[in-house]
């Protein structure tokens, strides 16, 4: 049974990933050999799953195979038919014997009803004692059926659309029963062709639990493999995979928004092959399934649509076709045509399927999971997450490919061949003439002639109306103005300290009661920028059609390039009626004022109801708009409206005939318009805000562009910021993200959710309708209600952003920083209670959700009794800032306070000079103690690492989670430079994902690295709190993190766009609550250490943190304003006035901040906090974790709107068996012993202690992970960044390297492999030569063959790679400094790649250089098709001329060979003169200007 | 920071202290905007919460800056009644708290305000605007200084009906009375109470409520009264001598002094400072006043006495930023040539024939007691005798008179101000209100104008239930 909701666990968040692979035979022999041979490749990608809390349950395994028709035919007690012409299924059933009877006899009774012949029942022999004890609890009984068909005549579609249609109807019927084991009940396969054997499994006992497995006489061509990596422990029988047609290893992000709209499909669906029967047939996605399970069923429905298996995936998951010129228009055309049937479901996806007839795999657009096959000269194709799972002789390969993005591989079955992604497109797309239906059909508004003005008469005057939608001259000037000036959003920093919506007491738009949901660890933030060409926020608007049938009706449609729209555009959308079958109707969303909340109620209903006779009477596009409010009418929030419409008219199954347009007034920043899309609409019209912009190139406030252009930049930076919203949650296309409602409530009551906004998930209930009414009548009230007195501002100042008297209230204003100021500085203790008090009494005043609460059930004991104050501030850190986000002197205060009281200051995303490594004469001490990893891998090398106590993975970042950063070349001195390991002068950016963690086994991975590069330092996930966030950390524990930090939403940053630092991520408070009641949940929660921060200001906040399961603290904002800050939030600007975040020398004078203000502060916290103890009656911080029940709500509030919030769930309290602890008591496995390293280190004596050159050999696998890392990190330890001099240890492996070989490698190592890699080669590279060649009898051709993973050498810093071969995506990400030569590349090559050198001797991939701002790549451009795959924006594209060039070229070449016998490097040496002509060097724009600066510098200090 | 911190020149000293005019010389408005650029929009604006009255001054600063002063006019309006008073004099607790203040000199925010206030009036965007709408109700104000301006002018704008009554000839207080016109030249409260007048408030001057109407009969006419009488007894200095002729009150000789300038007759005999060695004893902005007058009069020489020690031109440790902070401060007047003399204790004035000739002061130490508090203490032996025709007393005022008090038998608090309300300014009767100085003790203009403000807002409310009259918000910064 799944664990069911409780406290803030919702079960619907949890996520999946995993290992999967196939092997089939090609030249379709059967045997026994072959599922012996897929349950080993399982085995040896075990560390990609995870194992629960009893050490035995896997998160789930299986296998799929041919029907083993003769062992059946021997085994079964009745007749079977011939192979082919009967079914067979494996059947979950409950245990208990009637639950069980019944569900067979429904499932029979539906066979028969479908005219099949049952033709018996077979009792899976198992292995009962093999399932763990978890597994155990839901382990059901398993049945084999089997199924005749209803003649011998019936065509084998039928029969399968028949044994499809008994098995739904029976699913239906048996989960609608209220029996108590229904859920147990399940049928993984039912086919003809195939079938599956899974469970709660370890990969090596599914064939101990399924007897039959190891029985010889079952045989098969073919094996699909799965095994899961769950972020939780409760994963279900029924949810292990492969499923019926596929397997996934990824995440679907966008799957809500695709199961709604499969849900609206369905009114639609009518086929001859069902008939009326298609309704019981439906819901095609049953609730409460994992993405790949609603994925699978949706694969299931579409194949009865007459689709073959490939055609369907091509339909699920499109290439990115949108910005592909290139593409062969007739492939484009049939992507255009089913992007107005289907949008893409959408995120990272390697998804194996089969048919039994055709096994492949199809790969995500973005080529976010790694899948690589082997093809042998024996005929078997074996593919799988990770190359090297199988040993086959070099001799035998064929060989070595990967699945590239959007691409597909398959296998014919029964022709016996691999045939190639293009072959199989064009057969589909050549099925019907899509190019002609769409180039009849799609209208695109462009296109559209725009005829005459339109006026809009409004009765009222902007100014009355600006006031009834609540707009302040700051929403004008802070967001409208500069997004009409510069096209692009507006950027903020240190965070946000104002009340959360619901706890403010000035009215709230409704969008603010939402939070944005994003990507961390179980799948990746996106890069919408240097990525574009995946991305696409096109939409298109109109009726959908049958989806049984292909017509030329079904791309009759709309389309919308940006779907944010001028007015004229409305104007020319409405007025368009050049077909017949295209109508617009405008319905208002207005409310009479008078009558209230009734008024609104009534006025919802209203809108529904004329919707609803518009499309009645066939309109097929409805615009709702908010024009025309007057003393008596007040507009209806365009969101509640919206929403609303959009669900009710699906629950009225009329939703696809028509598409939402917004006309508001309303919307005005990103977050409205992601809100508005995100919950239905298909376009807006922000026409307010083309108002105000009219009015500001009236006032000439804009004065560069005209009134037209000003609107257009506002669009665009609009429609920028919804690229960046979903691309915060990984989803690449509106299309997609449309409907998806990715986004929390937060404050809102659930009775007005699930009306309005049904199944978004608010957990702490909050306002209603009647609320809600009520502020918008205080708005309404201030535009006409309220008397107009002279002397008093047309419209109010605001102060979101910036404090202001009468503006939102902020938790830092003068009075807080300037008596914490006083007193850190005079160390006044009775200053800092001033301070305390103001602080926490601000925040009873309703301003955050911890002041809700008040401390109960006291139980004092004498203050002596509680542990000191120098215990306490151990566990406290400050927040990871940068060496660069703020000046040297603020960062070193920070690490000198934190060092001299034991606490740990946090490098942050910008390495560390190693000089601050050892401590200074008078005993302070700069260096960090906790290390930052974070995506841009700045600074990271094995010295760094090396020289930390803790390193932090920061998955996501309080103020901005799910996206990346930037620091502007400008701002990169030399010294900046120096310990990031850049070049000075060139701008760097942190990607928004890790490019090495996609998913939860891959975060498992780079823990694994970083404990390998230091096996003292504790190993620390930060994630920020959002809905889900303790599933995550759920996963993360069992990624073997040591500490899990939850990050409140609020934390302060050098930069972020204002949408992100007010609209996404949850308070703490929610956030910590839930990822303790979860772990405890999964008694996962004594093996991580806990930690909160995220504006964590006093000893009282700490308090209630602890009693809500943290037990460590960070603090940022408040040490920073200890040390000078005065909440300036101009970080991002480098004007900083108190010498704190900017790198200005002048400016960097004025920091006054001394470590003794920070050691102040930190205990003036520790000595609240004991006082709080001594009352509660704790004496150590221990004792006080997740002691919730000493939290009450506190009685003392009274406000309208915080009535409705029930902190309940919050404060709920897991039950656990007597004596459980709930803080850290034990220390996570994380497997490093097994390392080979350790092995290798005792035979290198020689070298590691007396520098001596020494050569070692050994075998190596792909379960042998991240070698190197550990020897580097003995290297650091003795030998500091210097390492070891060069060549001085030399160690050749055999066979297939696992991932991340050679990671962190550092100075002295040459570590060569002949054979081949995984991913992430040389992830941190720090010195090392890495050589990769082909070993010997190998007689493919190295540059035509992937012998390497993705990802390789990411954030590299100094070294050597060598590859006699192919890479997959994003090589040399983020190199900032390893020269690299390669034979080919895909995808995404040098993205983010800030120095270095990369050689590339073969074929190179689609957006080559993105955001590629410094380095040097060289390419040879054999038949001159590079140009077009480059990301060329800032890439000068140049012959190699240079002397200095050609002789570095010839030389890496000349390296190359030497170490490789490359043929590739071969063959162009030895015609050096004609080859070079082919060479083309890249030079980023930027990096050439900053190489002429240093050059002008140097020449200066000469 | 791209430009320096600028404000209005003086005219020099020799040529201003021969006239009462004004002397300042007015930057050109493309200085102004640089000085409105200097202004760095700070994400928390101590400034706007070191002032008083809650002026918005990132957001005038940020429209001057844009040349947009109509917007600055309007939003600058919206917090302050009367920026040309506070533009002139103001000692501008906003620029100790400006942000840039903390290591760099602080945005002249004052004297941006003053310009947006001239400008204002200079292009006619100050006018009179009349409400509307009236209500029935009548409010009596009593004092016509700043609190008593503002929180007139307020309540008029809620649409009552407003009476204002000063015991003086003309409506001001100590704006009109106590400050020189060098100052504050009286055409500038004047082209103010015009506008007043205009939209319709009523002045009754030369009525004394207390003497003239008793306190109890306005109570029974109006609605509410509010008394803004300020802080007008005087502290004296009750030593040997004090009788003597040329020993006067500075408020006397200030008072007597702007009457003349405006042609007005005075009581009592005429304080001339002509020709006289002059000591003025007090170091506060009064003190000042009496300096720059004097030397008008034509002083041979002007001395000036503060009891408590020269203050650094540093802030003090226990006033660090954005605080408040005792330091040095230097006024146009003491430029003018008065020599300033700190831990100076008067202790006897000597005369012939009743005339004062000379003064005799002894240096004093100040040191932390043992209740915390700092006390004086003489030090021996340094005792000197100062000649003097004229000694000027600025001690300060000691509280609010008594008169209304005990006719209304309103509750005083501990300092002698009349108690009243911090939540919403009545006093212990019901519908009597109390602003500005006679409420807080002597105080600045700002303050004063900002309590009228508030004041207004609860009066209004305690008539009508609720009031749409702004108040300024949470946020003042204390004194430490």
């Amino acid at each position: 049974m799944p664990l069911q909701q409780q406290g803030l666990y919702f079960p619907e968040f949890e996520h999946d990933n995993c290992g999967a692979g196939f092997i089939c035979s090609l030249k379709g022999e059967r045997s026994n050999h072959i599922i012996h041979i897929a349950l080993e490749i399982l085995d040896k990608l075990e560390h990609r799953g995870a194992v629960s809390a009893d050490g035995k349950t896997g998160d789930g395994a299986g296998i799929l195979i041919d029907i083993p028709h003769e062992f059946f035919t021997d085994v079964c007690s009745f007749e079977i038919p011939e192979r082919g012409s009967y079914a067979v299924g494996n059947i979950f059933l409950p245990r208990k014997s009637n639950q069980q009877k019944y569900c067979i006899s429904i499932l029979e009774q539906e066979l028969e009803n479908q005219g099949l012949t049952l033709l018996g029942w077979r009792d899976v022999p198992v292995n009962p004692a093999i399932p763990g004890r978890i597994a155990k609890e839901t382990e059901p009984i398993v049945k084999q059926l089997f199924v005749g068909k209803a003649s011998e005549e019936q065509e084998d579609f039928e029969f399968q659309a028949k044994l499809f249609s008994a098995r739904k109807i029976a699913e239906h019927e048996i989960y609608n029963s209220r029996i108590s084991e229904a859920e147990f009940f399940y049928v993984p396969s039912l086919s003809t062709r195939i079938i599956i054997f899974k469970g709660l499994l370890m990969p090596e006992d599914i064939k101990l639990y399924y007897k039959d497995l190891m029985d010889p006489r079952v045989i098969t061509r073919l094996a699909l493999v799965h095994q899961r990596f769950s972020t939780n422990t409760f994963p279900t029988w029924d949810l292990a995979q492969p499923f019926r047609y596929m397997c996934h290893n990824g995440e679907i992000n966008t799957l809500k928004g695709n199961v709604f709209r499969m849900q609206a499909r369905e009114e639609l669906m009518k086929s001859p092959l069902f008939g009326d029967a298609i309704k019981k047939i439906l819901p095609t996605v049953l609730p409460g399934k994992s993405d790949s399970a609603s994925m699978d069923m949706v694969v299931e429905l579409l194949l009865m649509t007459g689709r073959s298996l490939p055609e369907v995936m091509m339909l699920l998951v499109p290439e990115a076709w949108e910005k592909n010129p290139d593409m062969d228009p007739a492939k484009r055309a049939f992507y255009e045509y089913h992007s107005c049937l289907m949008e893409p479901w959408d995120g990272p996806a390697s998804i194996p399927f089969t048919d039994g007839n055709y096994i492949g795999a199809v790969l995500d657009r973005n080529g976010l999971r790694p899948s690589r096959y082997s093809v042998t000269k024996s005929g078997f194709v074996i593919m799988s997450s990770e190359t090297g799972v199988l040993d086959i002789e070099p001799e035998n390969i064929e060989m070595h490919g990967r699945l590239e993005p959007g691409k597909m591989f398959l296998v014919n079955m029964e022709e016996g061949r691999i045939v190639n992604d293009e072959e199989i497109k064009q057969a589909i797309v050549a099925k019907h003439p899509y190019e002609d239906w769409v180039k009849n059909n799609l209208i695109h508004l462009k296109d559209i002639p725009y005829n005459a003005e339109i006026e809009v008469q409004e009765e009222v005057g902007l100014g009355q109306r600006k006031k009834v939608f609540g707009y302040t001259q700051e929403d004008i000037n802070t967001l409208i103005l500069p997004m009409g000036m510069h096209a692009k959003e507006p950027i903020g920093s240190m965070g946000s300290d104002t009340p959360i919506a619901v706890l403010s007491e000035r009215p709230q738009l409704v969008y603010n009661y939402f939070k944005q949901l994003f990507a961390q660890v179980t799948n990746p933030p996106l890069d919408g920028i240097r990525e574009e060409l995946i991305c696409d926020i096109s939409l298109t608007l109109g009726s959908d059609q049958n989806i049984f049938e292909y017509t030329e009706l079904h791309c009759r449609k709309l389309k919308i390039q940006n779907p944010v729209i001028s007015k004229e555009d409305l104007d020319k959308i409405k007025h368009h009626d050049k077909s017949p079958d295209y109508k617009v109707v405008s319905i208002p969303i207005l409310y009479e004022k008078e009558r209230g909340h009734n008024g609104l109620e009534d006025g919802l209903e209203a809108v529904l109801s004329k919707a609803v006779s518009a499309i009645d009477k066939g309109a097929n596009i409805i615009i709702l708009s908010d024009r025309g409010v007057n003393a008596k009418k007040a507009p209806i929030p365009a969101l509640l409206a919206c929403s609303f419409v959009n669900s009710a008219l699906q629950r009225l199954k009329k939703r696809t005939k028509l598409s939402i347009i917004i006309e508001s007034a309303e919307p005005r920043e990103v977050h409205h318009f992601a809100l508005l899309f995100g919950f239905g609409a298909s376009a807006i019209n922000p026409y307010m805000v083309n108002e105000i912009i009219a009015e500001q190139i009236e006032a000439h406030d804009i004065t560069e562009y005209t009134f037209e252009e000003a609107i257009q930049n506002y669009n665009k930076a609009i429609g920028k910021g919804i690229l960046k919203v979903m691309n915060k949650i990984g989803i690449s296309t509106l299309n997609s993200y449309r409907g998806a409602q990715l986004f929390e409530c937060i404050g809102l009551h659930s009775e007005l959710v699930n009306k309005y906004f049904p199944a978004t998930p608010t957990r702490i209930q909050g306002i209603g309708l009647y609320e809600l009414e009520k502020e918008i009548t205080q708005r309404h009230y201030k535009a006409f209600g309220k008397p107009d007195l002279d002397a008093t501002l047309d419209l109010e100042i605001g102060g979101e952003y910036r404090w202001r008297r009468n503006g939102e209230a902020h938790m830092f204003n003068p009075l807080t920083v300037a008596k914490l100021q006083k007193a850190v500085r005079n160390n006044e203790a009775t200053t800092y209670k001033e301070y305390a008090a103001l602080v926490n009494e601000q925040s009873r005043h309703l301003m955050t959700l911890r002041g809700l609460f008040e401390f109960t059930n006291l139980d004092p004991i004498p203050l002596e009794d509680v542990e000191p104050w120098t215990e306490i501030v151990k566990r406290f850190k400050t927040g990871a800032m940068s060496y660069g986000s703020i000046s040297k002197e603020a960062h070193e205060n920070l690490a000198i306070a934190m060092n001299r009281i034991g606490g740990k200051s946090n490098s942050g995303e910008g390495g560390e000079d190693p000089d601050r490594f050892y401590k200074n004469q008078s005993g302070d001490w700069k260096n960090s103690a906790i290390k930052q990893v974070a995506s841009g891998r700045f600074g990271v090398s094995s010295n760094y690492l090396t020289n930390a106590r803790e390193i932090q993975i920061k998955m996501a970042q309080g103020a901005k989670p799910g996206e990346g950063g930037q620091l502007p070349g400008a701002k990169v001195g030399p010294e900046i430079a120096k310990t990031r390991n850049s070049t000075p002068y060139v701008g760097l950016i942190s990607p928004p994902p890790h490019h090495d963690i996609y998913s939860i086994e891959d975060l498992s991975q780079l823990i694994y690295d970083l404990k390998c590069a230091n096996r003292e330092a504790r190993i620390n996930v930060k994630l920020v709190s959002e809905i889900g966030v303790g599933t995550v950390a759920a996963g993360v524990a069992k990624a073997k993190a040591d500490v899990i930090l939850v990050s409140g939403h609020d934390g302060g940053t050098g930069a972020s766009p204002l949408t992100s630092l007010k609209h996404a991520g949850l308070p703490w408070e929610l956030g910590i609550s839930e990822t303790q009641q979860t772990l405890v949940m999964n008694d996962l929660r004594n093996r991580v250490v806990l930690e909160c921060d995220g504006q964590l200001k006093t000893g009282r906040d700490v308090a209630v943190a602890c009693l809500l399961g943290a037990e460590e603290f960070g603090f940022a904002t408040a040490p920073l304003v200890a040390s000078g800050c005065i909440m300036m939030r101009v970080c991002h600007l480098n004007t900083c006035p108190v010498g704190i975040a900017t790198q200005n020398p002048e400016l960097r004078k004025k920091f006054e901040g001394k470590p003794e203000h920070v050691v102040n502060y930190m205990y003036f916290i520790a000595q609240e906090l004991r006082e709080i103890m001594a009352q509660l009656g704790f004496r150590t911080v221990d004792e006080m974790v997740g002691q919730v029940q000493k939290l009450d709500r506190s009685n003392a509030l009274d406000h309208y709107k915080s009535n409705g919030l029930d902190l309940g769930p919050i404060l709920h309290k897991v039950r656990t068996p007597e004596g459980t602890k709930l803080y850290n008591t034990e220390e996570q496995d994380h497997g490093i012993k097994e390392a080979i390293d350790f092995e290798l280190i005792e035979r290198a004596h020689p070298a590691l202690f007396r520098k001596e050159k020494t050569k070692l050999s050994s075998p190596i696998r792909n379960t042998n992970r991240a070698v190197g890392a550990i020897l580097s990190n003995e290297i650091s330890k003795n030998y500091g960044a210097e390492g070891l001099p060069d060549g001085t240890l030399k160690i050749d492996f055999t066979g297939s390297a696992g991932q991340s070989f050679g990671a962190f490698a550092t100075k002295g190592l040459i570590l060569s492999v002949n054979g081949n890699t995984n991913d992430y080669l040389g992830k941190g590279l720090s010195g090392a030569r890495l050589i990769i060649r082909v070993p010997e009898g190998t007689t493919f051709k190295p540059e035509e063959n992937i012998i390497i993973g993705n990802v390789a050498l990411y954030g590299a810093t100094s070294g050597e790679a060598y590859i006699n071969g192919k890479a997959g995506e994003r090589f040399c990400v983020r190199n900032s400094g390893a020269t690299a030569v390669v034979e080919g590349i895909g995808d995404h090559g040098c993205e983010y790649m800030t120095g270095g050198t990369a050689v590339i001797l073969g074929s190179v991939g689609r957006n080559f250089g993105a955001g590629m701002s410094g380095g040097i790549a060289y390419v040879y451009d054999k038949d001159n098709s590079f140009r077009k795959q480059c990301n060329s924006a800032s890439l000068n594209l140049l012959d190699v001329e240079d002397e200095e060039d050609i002789s570095t070229l010839r030389r890496l070449v000349e390296q190359h060979y030497n170490y490789t016998l490359s043929t590739v490097a071969q063959g162009i040496l030895e015609n050096w003169d004609v080859r070079l002509a082919k060479f083309v060097k890249v030079y980023p724009e930027e990096y050439r200007q900053a190489l002429i600066r240093i050059a002008e510098e140097k020449l200066q200090t000469v | 920071m791209e430009h320096e911190r600028k404000v209005d020149g003086y005219a020099p000293a020799e040529e201003r202290i021969r006239h009462y005019k004004e002397f300042t010389q007015p930057l050109k408005e493309k200085d102004l905007k640089k000085q409105g650029s200097r202004c760095m929009d700070c994400g928390i604006p101590f400034c706007h919460s070191g002032c008083p009255l809650g002026n918005l001054i990132p957001d005038f600063n940020d429209a001057v800056y844009r040349g947009k002063w109509e917007m600055a006019t309007q939003i600058l309006h919206s917090t302050n009644n009367f920026p040309e008073f506070t533009g002139r004099l103001c000692p501008a607790p906003c620029e100790e708290a400006c942000v840039l203040g903390i290591n760099e000199d602080p945005v002249s925010i004052e004297n941006i305000e003053k310009h947006i206030a001239e400008t204002a009036f200079e292009k006619g965007w100050v006018k009179a605007h009349p409400p509307v709408n009236r209500t029935d109700k009548h409010i009596a104000v009593v004092g016509s200084g700043p609190a008593g301006l503002a929180c007139a002018q307020q309540l008029n704008r809620a649409g009552h009906k407003v009476t204002v009554y000063e015991r003086d000839e003309k409506p001001g207080g100590l704006l009109r009375y106590g400050i020189p016109d060098f100052k504050l030249e009286k055409n500038i409260i004047d082209r103010r109470l015009d506008i007043l007048d205009e939209e319709g408030i009523t002045f009754t001057c030369n009525v004394e409520v207390g003497k003239d109407i008793s306190a109890k009969e306005l109570k029974e006419q109006y609605d509410a009264i509010v008394l803004c009488g300020g802080a007008t007894v005087r502290r004296k200095l009750p030593i040997e001598g004090a009788d003597l002729q040329g020993v006067e009150q500075a408020m006397d000789f200030l008072s007597q002094n702007n009457r003349k300038v405006d042609g007005q007759p005075f009581e009592g005999a005429e304080i001339s400072a002509e020709g006289k060695k002059v000591i003025v004893i007090g170091g506060g902005d009064t003190g000042s006043d009496c300096i720059g007058t004097a030397f008008r009069q034509g002083a041979i020489s002007v001395e000036n006495f503060e009891i408590l020690n020269k203050p650094g031109l540093d802030r003090p440790e226990g006033q660090p930023w954005p605080f408040w902070p005792m330091r040095l401060r230097t006024s146009s007047s003491h430029e003018e040539g008065a020599e300033r003399h700190f831990s100076v204790s008067t202790k006897s004035f000597k005369g012939e024939a009743g005339i004062l000739k000379s003064l005799v002061t002894v240096e004093v130490e100040w040191a932390k007691g043992e209740d915390g508090r700092m006390a004086l203490s003489e030090i021996t032996g340094t005792e000197k005798e100062w000649p003097c025709d004229l000694v000027l007393l600025a001690l300060g005022f000691t509280g609010s008179e008594t008169s209304i008090v005990d006719q209304l038998d309103l509750e005083m608090d501990p300092r002698t101000n009349i108690k009243a309300a911090a939540v919403n300014y009545m006093s212990s009767i019901p519908g009597v209100f109390v602003a500005g100085d006679q409420r807080r003790g002597q105080s600045l203009i700002v303050w004063a104008i900002a309590e009228g403000r508030e004041a207004a807002h609860h009066v209004d409310k305690y008539l009508m239930g609720n009031s749409h009259l702004p108040l300024k918000g949470e946020g003042d910064l204390p004194r430490v």
